[in-house]
């Protein structure tokens, strides 16, 4: 686990976002600073900014105000490939997923590979064979256990498994940041720890991670840092060392002022 | 989680694993469906199997054949086409007129039917990605409008096949095999479902179509242009069905604005019957081939048994109802 210090300079980084939708003020002036080699989680009760927040960064929302610096040069996504291209990938809540095509598939879905010389070129064939062997590589690279085949369904997967393939497909192709969206909603026990692991382990190969999450134990258990979002603004950062989930959800509901 | 998995392979019973292999093989039920006709067909009639029966079959089946390749795109990214058999037709007059009346050479008049087919899916196309209107809606609308262009242009009247270049109808030239004769009509349907077929499912485009009627948002979220996929599906369906309107021609030499009336229920009956989900993403173009196979084995099977037309009707309304429900149950996640 690192403690950023300042002299590193933060992979990406959010300054003064403003989000409104008509009246309604999404963000109100964010910050964010997302460091290496670490897991930033947000938290924040429902309306505080979280999901307009992680829409702006991954190119879904274009912010009314503010600037997003990845690797401290300054960028503008005007949708989510323009932030793809930078580097950034999200696992959307709802994963994205096509139900009916298999993890390979799914995996290489809108960035398919084709085949060398006249067959990909003219014909346009797909490198099926090469794309399931470098599924499979990234999967095992990943350490997920629980993807066997990878020419299986994904409708026939686990919520669990589901939610490993789009981990799988992010740090695949997220080459500096990974933002993950409510990642461990709707799933068990078990399957919970496992994604949490997948978690630990893109920060240990160098990828650093963002995620979303409402599930405390969840968030203290993998994150290094923990924003708390409060009203489209950012109420504190704060770490699992630091503070306590009870403190957390205080500073989150705005029963305490943060320090 | 694996060990899980494992046990629950394990304890399938066999209705769960008929359903696995379904799910995996779409066209497997009507290939069955097909064999077992032709099996209790040939024991009611013994000059069901004979070749030139066959061939009459497969002669009978090309031209919904053909239009059901365009409608299995449609269907695959989970929209429908109701306008398919006016588009077919409105292709075939203006072809055939300009080369009668205007005497274009027989090349160009294709050519100017492929364009008003293409023309015509371009239209079907931007009204569904660009108004974002259902597809069913759409096509309810351009069937009437097609269908009146047609007849407006073609003031209701025919066009003998003598009174065209020999290439309008070159499509019902008969090839003999033996016993076996087949049109160049028909080996243009199978060409036709051969090269969607790889397009299908050896080509991005193809993963795209099945990613966009399987999830469009997913779709979206993963870098596809959903728009600029529906629309290049229309416009293909629009010429593949401009095709089958020169099928037409050689079938029945002529053009006729009265010919292929049930030409749009027909093509989404064999799509249907083809194991492909009516709600998208699901299904495999070779089984359209095979589904329009069963229909027109049924028509000629249940003739041949000395049976009324009306009950050929009623087989293939059956038929339907009966695919869908396996395809509802197809679709239904494992327990």
């Amino acid at each position: 686990m690192t403690t950023p210090s300042s002299d590193q300079q933060p992979v990406l980084e959010a300054k003064g976002l403003v989000k409104r939708f008509g009246n309604v003020v999404g963000l109100a002036g964010v910050d964010l600073e997302l460091y290496p080699d670490e897991v930033l989680a947000i938290i924040g009760d429902n309306g505080a900014g979280k999901s307009t927040l992680i829409k702006c960064l991954s190119g879904a929302h274009v912010p009314d105000a503010g600037e997003i610096l990845v690797n401290g040069e300054r960028v503008e996504f005007e949708n989510p490939q323009d932030a793809r291209r930078a580097g950034i990938e999200t696992v959307y809540q709802n994963l994205a997923v096509s139900p009916a095509l298999d993890i390979a598939s799914n995996l290489y879905l809108g960035r398919e590979e084709r085949l060398p010389g006249f067959r990909g070129n003219v014909l346009r064939m797909l490198d099926k064979r090469g794309m399931r062997r470098r599924a499979q590589d990234q999967v095992q690279a990943l350490g997920i256990t629980t993807l066997q085949s990878m020419t299986q369904a994904v409708e026939t997967l686990s919520g669990g498994q589901r939610q490993a393939v789009g981990v799988a497909r992010s740090a695949a192709f997220g080459s500096k940041v990974v933002i993950l969206d409510e990642p461990t909603a709707a799933l068990g026990v078990r399957e919970t720890a496992q994604v949490l692991r997948l978690v630990k382990d893109m920060r240990d190969q160098g990828l650093p991670v963002i995620i979303i999450s409402h599930d405390m134990p969840a968030v203290f258990e993998v994150a290094d840092r923990i924003q708390v979002q409060r009203l489209g603004r950012r109420a504190a950062v704060i770490t699992p060392e630091s503070h306590t989930p009870a403190e957390a959800v205080a500073i989150m509901t705005g029963a305490v002022e943060a320090a | 989680m694996t060990e899980v998995l494992t046990q629950d392979r394990e304890s399938d019973t066999v209705a769960q694993r008929i359903h696995h292999l379904l799910h995996g093989h779409p066209a497997l039920s009507p290939a069955l469906v097909l064999v077992i006709s032709m099996i209790v067909f040939s024991i009611l009639n013994d000059r069901f199997l004979a070749p030139q029966n066959l061939s009459l079959v497969v002669q009978q089946v090309a031209v919904i054949g053909a239009l059901a390749v365009g409608q299995t795109l449609i269907i695959l990214t989970s929209g429908i086409d109701l306008s398919v058999g006016a588009l077919m037709l409105l292709a075939t007059m203006v072809g055939a007129k300009t080369a009668s009346v205007n005497g274009l050479p027989g090349p160009l008049a294709l050519m100017v039917g492929l364009g008003v087919g293409v023309a015509a899916g371009l239209f079907n196309g931007i009204l569904v990605t660009r108004l974002k209107l259902p597809p069913f809606i759409v096509t309810l609308g351009t069937l009437n409008v097609f269908t009146a262009l047609m007849l407006l242009y073609s003031s209701g009247a025919s066009v003998r096949g003598a009174d065209m270049p020999e290439l309008m109808t070159w499509t019902g030239t008969v090839i003999t095999l033996g016993d076996v004769r087949i049109t160049t009509g028909v080996i243009m349907m199978i060409g036709l479902y051969a090269v969607m077929s790889f397009a299908l499912s050896q080509t991005a485009w193809g993963r795209h179509v099945y990613a966009v009627g399987d999830d469009a948002e997913s779709a979206r979220l993963s870098g596809i242009s959903v728009r600029r996929v529906l629309l290049s599906v229309y416009v293909t369906a629009g010429a593949t069905f401009a095709l089958a309107g020169w099928i037409l021609m050689g079938r029945i030499n002529a053009a006729s604005p009265n010919a292929g009336v049930d030409a749009n229920l027909d093509s989404i009956t064999a799509v249907v019957i083809g194991g492909t989900s009516l709600f998208g993403g699901r299904g495999v173009l070779w089984g359209s081939l095979i589904g329009a196979l069963i229909v027109g084995v049924f028509r000629n099977g249940l003739s041949l048994a000395g049976l009324d037309v009306l009950y050929q009707t009623l087989a293939v309304g059956i038929l339907v109802i009966i695919a869908v429900a396996v395809d509802q149950w197809i679709r239904k996640e494992r327990a």
